[in-house]
């Protein structure tokens, strides 16, 4: 199977990656060869097979939705490119 | 015999006896891994400061009769796992300056057991790949052989443990990555059923995969640190309520009347190589004397285990990679025009080659039009591999074959086909989509001179059982006591 570079961009775009035509390209042929691997499960009969999501049985447990214990702002803030006393500063999105 | 080539049981052993004192413990292996490291690589953030004063406080422990087997214990941890006050990279330079402001559930119990923490370990990039040459720091090296790969993704954990440079490790698995890197370097590397072990703090890389484990020299270091790590976990919703037992009780004597089985896709695969092949013999010969009742087993959809499992687990990575976008944490790119922009030189500039590679498959096997096609598929997939492993385990206890179809290859073999790199995986991998616990104990040398590992798979929950037959495996033969020359 062939995927183009057209094809690696858009996927990349979804991404966020930023890819030079080279990388693009090199790509393409990798994934090309591990997607034609992958068509071999076509050959699995999956008629009536429910997926798997979770391998061991679990339902999801909840909790009284009350406060709890949490990370303080300035914990949460250490790490952060950008900041201001109480929030992440990031370029501006609106307007 | 030199402090560092203790295993756990015996320097707790000594420490309880007043015959050694952490903090000599704990320099001693810091000695050790001062004289290794430029040839060993293994670790990214060594904390020889921190590891000093922990061994004083455990001394105090020790002193006040407040002791726990992992006491004064000198560890090293995957770099995937949070350790709050200490740099956690990943392996990615996305995550160079990351310094995580929690513990994972994992640390906390470390902690409370009074463990010494040495520092993190080398690993792939994200968790990604099975030699530890993603990392973006260096390449770590197996210590049987400097020219040949330790394994991965925990490579620089099963290097450390090899080389003396930690008595125990975290590592954690996905697709193999404590059980191949113990394989390759001749130690014994547990990955428990999926959530008997908190991801909380866990670094993701495919969450419904992921499990944290021990790697150690002996499999009673392992149950030691099993012991201490396992257990439910509010913060983790995969976290199962299993009660915790003690996974050290061991004896000899279990493989008398267990029926092991071989399944057939495992030992007679094309690519096995010759060393692999005789290792499996001779281990089916020592398990047969010990009273084991072998029986011809098969898993039929063993052949598509790497598609499976190449599917799922990129797909899961594109998702929880997409929080590496530069707002909150990490290496934030300059340059960028706006936010668009800043999230895609951020993660550009940030994650290596098979990392934005894998995010790529995934992402693409996620899009508008293929989803049912690879996910969907692959997850129905996922059901029928489980449905084999339920089958196989009503004809016997556990399951016994090769972790990884060859010795360890040379460094720089196999990065320029990541499909080659992703084949060699088949042996792990079905364990981690079936959620089922897997060990790898050594069980010799090629002729090349480089470490076999045995791998022993059980059902959900079955850790005790795997344990002990390893043990029992370990007891009889003599490789747990081979050492590479250093």
């Amino acid at each position: 199977m062939k995927i183009t570079r057209e094809e690696v961009r858009h996927v990349a775009r979804l991404a966020r990656l930023d890819l030079d035509d080279d990388t693009l390209d090199t790509m393409a042929g990798q994934l090309a060869g591990i997607l034609e691997y992958m068509e071999t499960l076509n050959r699995v009969d999956t008629a009536g097979v429910a997926p798997t999501a979770h391998a061991v049985p679990l339902t999801t447990p909840l909790r009284d939705d009350q406060r709890r214990p949490h990370l303080d702002r300035e914990a949460a803030l250490a790490n952060a490119p950008e900041r201001d006393e109480e929030s992440f500063l990031v370029p501006r999105v609106i307007g | 015999m030199d402090l560092n080539e203790l295993t756990i049981e015996d320097a707790h052993a000594k420490l309880l006896q007043g015959e050694l004192s952490a903090v000599a413990l704990t320099q001693a292996v810091l000695d050790r891994i001062e004289t290794l490291e430029h040839r060993i690589a293994a670790y990214i953030t060594l904390d020889a400061e921190g590891a000093l004063e922990q061994a004083a406080a455990a001394d105090r422990r020790i002193t006040e009769g407040d002791v726990t087997p992992l006491t004064g214990i000198p560890m090293g941890i995957k770099d995937v796992i949070c350790t709050r006050g200490l740099r956690t990279t990943c392996g990615s330079r996305l995550l160079e300056n990351f310094i995580p402001p929690y513990n994972a559930a994992v640390m906390d119990k470390l902690k409370a057991a009074g463990a010494v923490i040495l520092g993190k370990l080398n690993m792939d990039e994200f968790a990604m790949g099975s030699s530890t040459e993603n990392s973006a720091y260096k390449i770590t090296r197996n210590p049987w052989n400097l020219d040949h790969i330790p394994g991965g993704s925990s490579g620089g954990s099963a290097a450390a443990v090899a080389a003396g440079m930690c008595l125990g490790a975290l590592g954690s698995d996905t697709g193999g990555s404590i059980r191949q890197p113990a394989a390759h370097c001749g130690v014994v590397g547990l990955k428990p059923t999926y959530g008997r072990v908190s991801r909380y703090g866990l670094v993701a890389f495919a969450s419904s995969l992921d499990q944290i484990g021990p790697m150690g020299k002996s499999v009673r270091d392992c149950a030691l640190i099993m012991n201490a790590i396992s257990g439910h976990d509010e913060r983790d919703s995969t976290s199962v309520p299993e009660p915790v037992p003690d996974y050290s009780r061991l004896s000899n004597g279990t493989f008398k009347g267990l029926r092991v089985g071989l399944p057939r896709e495992y030992h007679e695969a094309e690519g096995l190589h010759s060393d692999v092949r005789h290792a499996m013999a001779n281990a089916i010969e020592t398990v047969k004397s010990l009273g084991a009742e072998t029986v011809d087993v098969s898993l039929p959809h063993t052949e598509y285990a790497v598609a499976a499992y190449y599917i799922i687990a990129p797909c899961e990575a594109s998702s929880n990679l997409a929080r590496y976008d530069g707002v909150r944490y990490g290496v934030r790119s300059k340059d960028h025009t706006d936010m668009l922009d800043m999230f895609r030189q951020t993660r550009t500039a940030g994650f290596g080659a098979e990392v934005q590679r894998r995010i790529i498959l995934g992402t693409y096997a996620l899009s508008a039009g293929y989803y049912d096609a690879y996910y969907g598929k692959a997850s129905q997939v996922r059901s029928l591999f489980i449905q084999d492993f339920r089958q196989v385990f009503e004809k016997c206890d556990v399951l016994l074959g090769p972790v990884a179809p060859t010795p360890a290859f040379r460094i720089g073999e196999k990065t320029d086909d990541p499909l080659t790199m992703y084949m060699s995986d088949v042996f792990t991998l079905s364990a981690n989509l079936a959620g089922i616990p897997g060990i790898s104990v050594p069980c010799g040398l090629s002729s090349d001179g480089l470490p076999i590992g045995l791998q022993l798979m059980g059902p959900h929950f079955s850790e005790e059982r795997l344990l002990q037959a390893a043990h029992d495996f370990e007891q009889h033969t003599d490789f747990h006591n081979q050492t590479p020359a250093l």
